[in-house]
């Protein structure tokens, strides 16, 4: 069953600059067990989506298979949903972004989704650039099969059963660094603070931006001896650096300067307002961040915040020069070279 | 010795060399001298799972009443490779000729005394006349063209005029080309008695016809369909498809200003992912596609019965090669009908299109988008090896200017707005087929693709009776594709016959001539030629309208007479396979075989 959620109009609430409100970014009641951090992180998409008034039908939400992937459900009602095969999110998302390059596209993968069965497609769509926001909500943990250990969880980890994993972990924000990602975040689903400029900052990263969500699984992974539990994280978690998003029309204060802040801006005029929480932390050099990473990691802390970024990464459609009309309007005369050109083709296979 | 037969525009020509050594040019050459004397002609690669070192042939058919498929003989052997020389001196036909590179002397022990024998010394000749160890290997081919030139009384003018467009941008390569042609020449008018009983003679010029593979023409066709979106992983024999869509497009849907591109082509990094491009980019209304074969397929799967149960339009061109497993690589089956037919786990199942040569390729090429938007599900269009890489002789491809794309049911944000609710699984008027919308342009449109249960409305669910009112009438769409796939082809007999032959794909040529020679015997037999799956309505007339039906097809396990017992199972055992699935294309003789054979049993019966 599709549980819809009444849609009440409450006089006075605000609008945005579309002339939607807040509620207009919700999608169906969530399924997922009361307390699940993905809920959380559903929240912060809707907050994000609504203050950067996207337009409900130039979004697409994509996702593959697990708990995370049932959660594009729950937002956005007006924006096209794909709910697709376990692990391939990415190639789906590709091709819609290939054949209509106007589109908004997030992704919504787990741990299971991106790191074991999709860790092929997660590494390409990386690799190809493709403008999406690919967000990973990562429990550590197989819920819908009931509390199997995945691929993130870490190593010397207990299971609710009991049983020690002694296999390393997948570390998302490391491979997607190592692999060429050009922008790489990490945060906590609790964490709305930091989460929804960071969610506001990937979206307007022209190319794939990776949010790695540490997002604790009430049911299965909640508990002593887990690495992923909402106590673990409070206790163990850094902030790195600090985002603020700024809209191309708006202006940059100057008090925004304060401390160690510096704009990234991006090619349609927006920025990224960027503050380091750490003086040592330099998220524009690649092994300045993964050597970070490795440090922090080492101490059993979990470094979060923008991670990694260089807008200059030539997404998809820069590096294959595609036209700039989406391909699915071209008109057909466009693309069709007619009778006469195909005879004087067919004189060259005589 | 048996006597010399004249062979006058009837001849098998083979060519024995090794892998990487430049022999595709000469044999080219070769064919389109033949082509523009107007003589109908086809070339079969017979190659190698190899870049270089392992021995490669071509097979060229020169025939007068324009017979495409394999004869199984061989009237002229051309054996450059000294690995296989005892093979091919004795896949000679008895009255055939054998040309050798007499440079180096061949052992007494490999000797024939029913066919010719002719030594050319072509590596002394060409070591002699050119000092670059490079060319010297290239041009002891097209020396040998030379030799042939004068053995088989091909027109220079010709070969001359094919080679100045060949090397049209460099001039001095025309003239050393040309010179190692008259090497060969010279030698063979010196030394034999030229020309050969088995020659050709001009009958022509090919006017209304091409040479072209049906990997140029399937890539050619997806152009034309308008696909914008190509996205595919490298694998023999289909690669030649994207290369061709690729070539197309680059000649084509290039903005001559901005420079800007009108297609997007992504190389995947498997099967897996090329199928999710090509489903994303329909479900958005792009027109995508990915060429691949069997093991490609295979990985495909999952995606493939997303795309039924979803109602993604999407199209998979299967070349198909030899199987199971990596197989064969390089050689040619028709093993694959079954796995595309019912593709990916649950019940599914999934519209096919047969083309039989290079032109339908093109045709079938643009019909296979057309039906996959019309009905919203996978279409395949399954060619194989032998029509992908040959070359073939097909009448010109010809377009109808005022084709217009089939997009089947769309609704814009204008039909939209007369509506009061849009819902994706619905089938408003009994064909089976429910509207859709594209993600950009209406919030109204909005829907929610999913491969679980879903209702009509597009809802999730996990109620039986919603779950298998959705099932149901993914039949009722089925029945719809059998009015719209392409019909069966059926050529009757001149005579009223109990036979009937059904053939698809490339069995066409194979199964054209055996009924010529059978008819000679006195054994004549309608034939029809299934185009599509699911079958039309006059495939299973036919099949009921005979007492005895081979089914012509190139794998072991008869897949798809088992397709055509599914459909008319009370006809079941009049069905008789005459089955091919060594790698070879098949040759007519196997056809010609297998009903004479038959027949032979039903007598002794």
């Amino acid at each position: 069953m599709t549980y819809v959620r009444p849609k009440i109009e409450l006089p006075g609430q605000k609008l945005n600059e579309i002339g939607l409100a807040l509620r207009d970014y919700e999608g169906s009641l969530s399924t997922l067990c009361a307390g699940c951090g993905h809920d959380s992180i559903t929240a912060a998409l809707v907050q994000a989506l609504w203050e950067m008034s996207i337009a409900p039908e130039q979004l697409i939400k994509m996702s593959g298979i697990g708990c995370s992937s049932k959660t594009p459900a729950y937002f956005v009602h007006g924006a096209h949903g794909f709910n697709s095969v376990h692990g391939r999110m990415p190639s789906v998302a590709t091709g819609a972004l290939a054949g209509n390059r106007d589109l908004i596209g997030i992704g919504v993968s787990g741990d299971g989704d991106s790191l074991s069965i999709g860790f092929g497609q997660f590494g390409h769509v990386i690799r190809r650039n493709v403008n999406m926001l690919y967000l990973i909500e990562n429990n550590g943990v197989y819920g819908l099969t009931k509390g199997q250990f995945s691929a993130s969880a870490d190593a010397g980890s207990t299971s609710k059963k009991g049983q020690v994993n002694q296999m390393q972990n997948i570390n998302a924000v490391a491979t997607a660094i190592s692999m060429g990602a050009s922008f790489v975040g990490r945060s906590f689903s609790g964490d709305r603070e930091q989460l929804v400029p960071l969610i506001k900052s990937a979206i307007a990263h022209p190319g794939c931006a990776v949010v790695d969500v540490i997002s604790p699984c009430v049911t299965f992974n909640d508990h002593v001896g887990s690495t992923k539990s909402y106590s673990y994280i409070r206790d163990h978690k850094l902030r790195a650096t600090e985002t603020d998003y700024i809209p191309a029309r708006s202006e940059i204060k100057a008090s925004y300067y304060a401390g160690d802040t510096h704009p990234v801006r991006l090619h349609d005029g927006s920025s990224i307002l960027l503050r380091k929480v750490d003086p040592d932390y330099d998220p524009t050099r690649r092994n300045n961040a993964l050597g970070f990473l490795e440090r922090h990691r080492s101490r059993g802390e979990i470094v979060t915040g923008l991670l990694y970024i260089d807008q200059n990464v030539p997404e998809m459609h820069s590096q294959s020069r595609t036209v700039t009309t989406p391909l699915k309007d071209m008109k057909f005369e466009q693309l069709n070279p007619g009778s006469e050109e195909l005879n004087k083709l067919q004189q060259g296979m005589k | 010795m048996p006597a010399k037969q004249s062979r006058i525009n009837d001849f098998v020509l083979k060519i024995a060399t090794v892998n990487g050594t430049g022999s595709a040019s000469a044999n080219g050459l070769l064919m389109k001298a033949l082509f523009r004397m107007g003589i109908p002609v086809t070339g079969k690669n017979l190659f190698p799972s190899n870049i270089q070192g392992l021995p490669t042939w071509y097979e060229v058919r020169a025939n007068h009443l324009g017979y495409m498929s394999r004869s199984g003989r061989v009237d002229v052997m051309v054996a450059m490779n000294v690995q296989t020389y005892q093979k091919d001196l004795a896949e000679v036909s008895p009255g055939g000729f054998l040309i050798y590179d007499s440079t180096w002397p061949r052992a007494n022990s490999m000797q024939r005394d029913d066919i010719t024998v002719l030594g050319v010394p072509l590596s002394k000749l060409c070591n002699e006349a050119f000092s670059v160890a490079r060319i010297r290997i290239l041009m002891k081919n097209v020396a040998y063209v030379g030799a042939l030139a004068a053995l088989l009384d091909l027109d220079l003018k010709i070969v001359r005029t094919l080679l100045e467009e060949t090397f049209a941008a460099k001039p001095k390569l025309v003239e050393s080309n040309l010179q190692a042609i008259m090497l060969g020449y010279d030698y063979a008018k010196e030394n034999f008695s030229c020309p050969l009983p088995v020659r050709a003679e001009t009958m022509g010029d090919n006017s209304g016809n091409i040479l072209i593979t049906g990997n140029d023409a399937t890539g050619l066709g997806c152009l034309y369909a308008g696909a914008t979106v190509g996205a595919w992983y490298p694998i023999t024999p289909s690669t030649g498809v994207m290369d061709s869509f690729t070539m197309y497009c680059e000649k084509f849907r290039i903005d001559p200003e901005t420079g800007d591109h009108r297609f997007c082509i992504i190389q995947a990094e498997d099967e897996l992912a090329a199928a999710g491009m090509v489903v994303g980019a329909n479900w958005v209304g792009a027109r995508g596609f990915t060429p691949t074969s069997g093991p490609g397929i295979s990985l495909m799967s999952e995606f493939i019965g997303f795309a039924y149960y979803a109602e993604i339009p999407s199209v998979f061109i299967n070349v198909q090669r030899v199987g199971p497993s990596t197989g064969m690589p390089t050689r040619t089956q028709q093993g694959d009908v079954m796995l595309c037919a019912y593709a990916s786990h649950g019940d599914t199942r999934h519209p096919i299109l047969f083309p039989a040569n290079p032109y339908e390729c093109f045709e079938m090429a643009v019909t296979v988008f057309d039906l996959a938007e019309r009905l919203q599900t996978p279409v395949f269009l399954l060619t194989d090896l032998d029509i992908g890489m040959n070359d073939w002789m097909v009448k010109e491809l010809s377009w109808d200017d005022s084709y217009r794309p089939d997009r089947g049911k769309v609704l814009g944000p204008e039909d939209l707005a007369k509506m009061d609710r849009f819902v994706r699984y619905l089938d408003v008027d009994g064909d089976g087929i429910a509207y859709r919308t594209f993600p950009g342009e209406d919030p109204k449109g909005a829907y929610f693709v999913r491969g679980s249960g879903h209702n009509r409305y597009g809802g999730y669910t996990e109620d039986s009776d919603e779950f298998q009112d959705v099932i149901d009438r993914l039949l009722v769409k089925w029945e719809t594709a059998k009015s719209l796939v392409p019909d069966a082809v059926i050529s009757k007999a001149d005579r009223k016959t109990r036979l009937g032959i059904v053939a698809y794909g490339s069995s066409d040529g194979a199964v054209i001539e055996a009924r010529d020679r059978l008819a000679q015997d006195g054994i004549h037999a309608d034939y029809l030629r299934i185009r599509a799956f699911p079958f039309s309505k006059e495939v299973v007339e036919f099949l009921r309208g005979h007492d005895t039906i081979f089914v012509v097809e190139q794998n072991r396990d008869a897949q798809m007479k088992s397709l055509l017992m599914l459909e008319a199972n009370d006809i079941a055992d009049r069905l008789v396979s005459i089955l091919h699935y060594n790698g070879m294309p098949i040759p007519s003789e196997c056809v010609v075989r297998g009903v004479i054979e038959h027949q032979g049993e039903e007598a002794a019966a």
